[in-house]
């Protein structure tokens, strides 16, 4: 029985690492700035969880076939522990697991802690069910009014977030259901939604964030390739979760230009 | 130690509804939970049964159900999960075993509060019936997830099942909240002042530091979730907003404002979070118990156990807001929310460390109880291990809400757990009902249900790292999850084989109830008091006399006695450990 139990736990240890090692399924390739610094912490984290993860389930299975009664032949020993040991294990989990939290922080500060820096896009992102919508502030820098009683999801986009045209900041205001934006330019993202809880998600930038109705959530990153990246709802939201997809065209600065520009005519 | 009349004494009943049904006897109540968890577990089991086969076959019509929607599916995801943490994770462990050992295990004739007791138990029952009727209602069961975040949980028209459907969801889990709290005061009560002389606090068998932690973390948290609950339901019916700001549904403007979303997660995981312990400790008491019993060895560092009991229940409460670093809350207290959390993981790698140290050198029986408490501390550590990526912000920005998460609390608080049940079922049960269950189909299940389990919810990992984002009814709208659909459709498989493994148990079970070999009192040759007594023990379970205590609980292999244990009421002994 020690031995099938041995042969059980070191079964699904090596089968469940193997896959972890040969990333057969793994993280889609980065194209944001802090996408490789994530990973490398990624890494880290999976190396140092990998090896105890090993290490404790071989443990597990030799000690249950290794200690298995066999009768007078083995001694077992009447010990209630060992205080040093006890001591050394707790500060060594406490030194690698707190350490690894620290080092990983200095990552997350970077996205939340400080402003987007001046120069950087700005694109507003509204969620509500089950569809995603981003505004352009247009020249003028400034987002519009929007007013509740204006909304109207079936005609989409200005009106869906219910754009109030008589306010002067609005006039150049650029709704659409996809996002572009620049390459290796910041992006200040404004998160918001009307109804409910939505989360955008896009898992090639490793960017996450709730939009909250009621809030206004800012949040900057740079994308660093060029190309189209899928935007997942990550928040439950209702029967259409499961659809509430969206895009993401990353492009040239030249060509964000050339189709915000057109955008704007389309609207004149 | 109560030095007036106890009130917990009362004589045998005759009848069969006060022995049975309505009855003040801790170990009929615990059984009555016992049961009640049972049904529960198959109910949540079928659940998710269906959507296994929705995520594979979305246009599949069940046999007696008909076809199964996008929303049908969050349907079954919601109760899947109430029905899966309420009604068994925190109903067996805890109320179940508990309500059935406690007592027994300090010495004491019954629980604290015989009426009490058998009140919480009916008013969970009430609380499962009216879980239940929320099928039912028109417009059926609510589909915003066992965490029901507002405001899509708080506005009627923000889904189908949104309607009664959702208050009586609600409902239900107010009135489970009284019922937990009920029973927490009761055991902390019994644990505080019906231990036998000598039942010092330091020789309590590690079940019951597990209960009695367990039962505090009750007190703490379910209250705060039912006043949670209390507002939701005003939001819902009287207009109040605590929890809904502006907003507008499909173009209509709600009449709520002002309102906090984020209120009701940081009040929803102030309990959320220690409720994970609640289901997972009385899994870790039973583990130490077994692991030292069947490997014939006291238990290693028995004071670092209770300490790292201790440990786990304080920093269970400042935790919390590790659910929420991508809720929009201060990106700065996330930082003290993820050093907290890692400090949580030390207590937990503490008792897996003296788990291991309790088997080293040991003689150890594999008989299944011994097999289900291994298993409990494979999963343990596979479920425990994923924890270190989520608690830091940074990783959790890519995983939060994905399958990884999915597959972290399913191993550790789901699987793990129940396995301690299982554990805790083989274990007890010759002393529950005086029978032996069948050791070989116990085998059996025990096999099938292990690499079964793994089988699910270890490929949950890989599809979260690749982005699958969870509570999705089907993965055909975004490209790069259809790509994962195969791992999917294996997982399905695996719940097949694993969800009929189950039906070997409970067959075992209710066959051994009749036909299993009769047991003796102590078949394990075990040291605790419930032991010492009759199986199955007779109403006041010590027939009369109390137990005097003059041993730690885990002494086996003394060198120089008599056996390889030294039960708990064995008089002084040379050699033995003081404790």
């Amino acid at each position: 029985m020690g031995l099938a139990l041995l042969a059980l736990i070191w079964l699904i240890t090596f089968v469940s690492t193997y896959f972890f090692v040969a990333k057969t399924w793994w993280l889609l390739p980065g194209a944001s700035a802090l996408a490789p610094i994530i990973d490398r912490q990624f890494n880290t984290t999976y190396i140092i969880m990998g090896v105890v993860f090993v290490a404790a389930q071989v443990s597990l299975g030799l000690f249950a076939w290794m200690y298995r009664d066999r009768g007078t032949a083995t001694k077992v020993n009447y010990s209630h522990g060992n205080t040093t040991m006890e001591i050394v294990w707790t500060s060594l989990t406490a030194v690698l697991f707190i350490g690894l939290n620290l080092v990983g922080s200095p990552i997350w500060a970077a996205e939340r802690f400080a402003p987007a820096a001046p120069d950087s896009v700005k694109v507003e992102v509204t969620g509500m069910q089950f569809a995603w919508y981003f505004r352009y502030p247009g020249k003028d820098e400034k987002y519009g009014a929007t007013d509740p009683k204006l909304m109207d999801p079936s005609s989409g986009n200005e009106a869906a977030i219910g754009l109030d045209t008589s306010d002067a900041a609005s006039k150049d205001d650029v709704v659409t259901g996809t996002m572009f934006i620049p390459v290796n330019r910041q992006v200040d993202l404004t998160l918001k939604a009307v109804d409910v809880i939505h989360s955008f998600f896009v898992p090639a930038f490793r960017f996450k964030q709730d939009a909250v109705p009621g809030l206004a959530i800012h949040m900057h990153f740079t994308p660093t390739a060029l190309g189209d990246y899928e935007i997942a709802c990550a928040e439950l939201c209702g029967l259409g979760h499961y659809k509430m997809h969206g895009m993401v065209k990353v492009v040239s600065q030249a060509d964000f230009d050339s189709w915000l520009a057109a955008r704007e005519a389309e609207k004149q | 130690m109560a030095t007036h009349a106890p009130i917990h004494a009362h004589a045998a009943p005759q009848g069969f509804i006060r022995k049975y049904v309505f009855s003040l006897d801790h170990k009929v109540i615990g059984v009555q939970y016992y049961f009640l968890a049972l049904v529960a577990v198959f109910v949540g089991m079928f659940l998710s049964l269906l959507m296994r086969i929705h995520l594979i076959w979305p246009t599949a019509s069940i046999p007696f159900f008909g076809d199964i929607k996008p929303e049908t599916y969050l349907t079954l995801l919601t109760m899947h999960g109430t029905i899966m943490v309420f009604f068994v994770l925190t109903t067996a462990p805890q109320s179940g075993f508990g309500n059935y050992f406690l007592p027994i295990q300090i010495g004491a004739p019954d629980m604290a509060f015989p009426v009490l007791n058998m009140l919480s138990f009916w008013t969970t029952f009430v609380a499962f019936v009216v879980m239940i009727a929320a099928f039912f209602v028109t417009g059926g069961a609510p589909l915003h997830g066992w965490t029901g975040y507002a405001p899509l949980s708080a506005l009627p028209s923000a889904g189908p099942g949104e309607q009664l459907g959702a208050d009586l969801w609600i409902t239900s889990i107010a009135i489970f909240c009284v019922a937990s709290l009920m029973g927490a005061l009761n055991f902390i009560t019994t644990i505080l002042d019906l231990r036998a002389k000598g039942m010092k606090l330091m020789r309590m068998p590690l079940t019951c530091w597990a209960w009695f932690v367990t039962a505090i973390l009750g007190l703490l948290a379910f209250g705060v979730l039912l006043s949670a609950g209390i507002l939701l339901l005003l939001d819902r019916n009287l207009g109040t907003s605590f929890y809904v700001p502006l907003v507008v549904v499909n173009g209509q403007i709600m009449g709520h404002k002002g309102g906090s979303p984020l209120l009701w997660q940081h009040l929803f995981w102030f309990f959320g979070h220690p409720e994970v312990y609640i289901a997972i400790l009385p899994g870790m008491g039973v583990a130490s118990q077994l692991l030292s019993t069947f490997s014939r060895k006291p238990i290693f560092g028995y004071r670092a156990m209770v300490y790292a009991i201790l440990a786990i229940g304080i920093l269970g409460f400042v935790v919390w807001g590790h659910h929420m670093f991508m809720s929009g809350m201060s990106p700065y207290s996330a930082f003290a929310f993820s050093v907290m959390t890692m400090a949580i993981g030390v207590p937990s790698a503490i008792k897996t460390f003296n788990w291991l140290g309790t088997m080293y050198r040991g003689r150890i029986r594999f008989q299944s109880p011994m097999l289900y408490a291994i298993g409990f501390v494979s999963l343990f550590v596979s479920g425990g291990l994923s924890g270190p990526f989520l608690a830091q912000p940074t990783l959790d920005i890519q995983l939060h809400d994905t399958y990884f998460v999915v597959g972290h609390f399913h191993l550790i608080m789901g699987v793990a757990a129940i396995f301690g049940m299982f554990a805790g079922t083989a274990y007890w049960f010759p002393k529950m009902f005086g029978r032996m269950m069948n050791e070989t189909w116990a085998r059996v299940h025990f096999f099938i249900t292990l690499a079964g389990t793994y089988a699910i919810f270890m490929p949950m990992h890989y599809l979260g790292m690749a982005g699958q984002t969870r509570r999705y009814s089907q993965f055909t709208e975004v490209a790069y999850q259809t790509k994962l659909i195969p791992l999917q459709t294996f997982m399905t498989y695996a719940a097949f084989v694993t969800i009929g493994a189950q039906l070997i148990f409970v067959i075992n079970l209710f066959w051994s109830m009749k036909k299993g070999a009769k047991a003796g009192d102590n078949p394990w040759e075990s040291t605790t008091l419930e032991w010492t007594i009759p199986s199955p023990p007779p109403h006041d379970n010590f027939g009369g006399h109390i137990p005097v205590v003059n041993h730690g609980p885990y002494e086996y292999s003394v060198p120089g006695a008599p056996r390889d244990y030294v039960m708990q009421t064995d008089p002084p002994m040379a050699g033995v450990h003081p404790s």
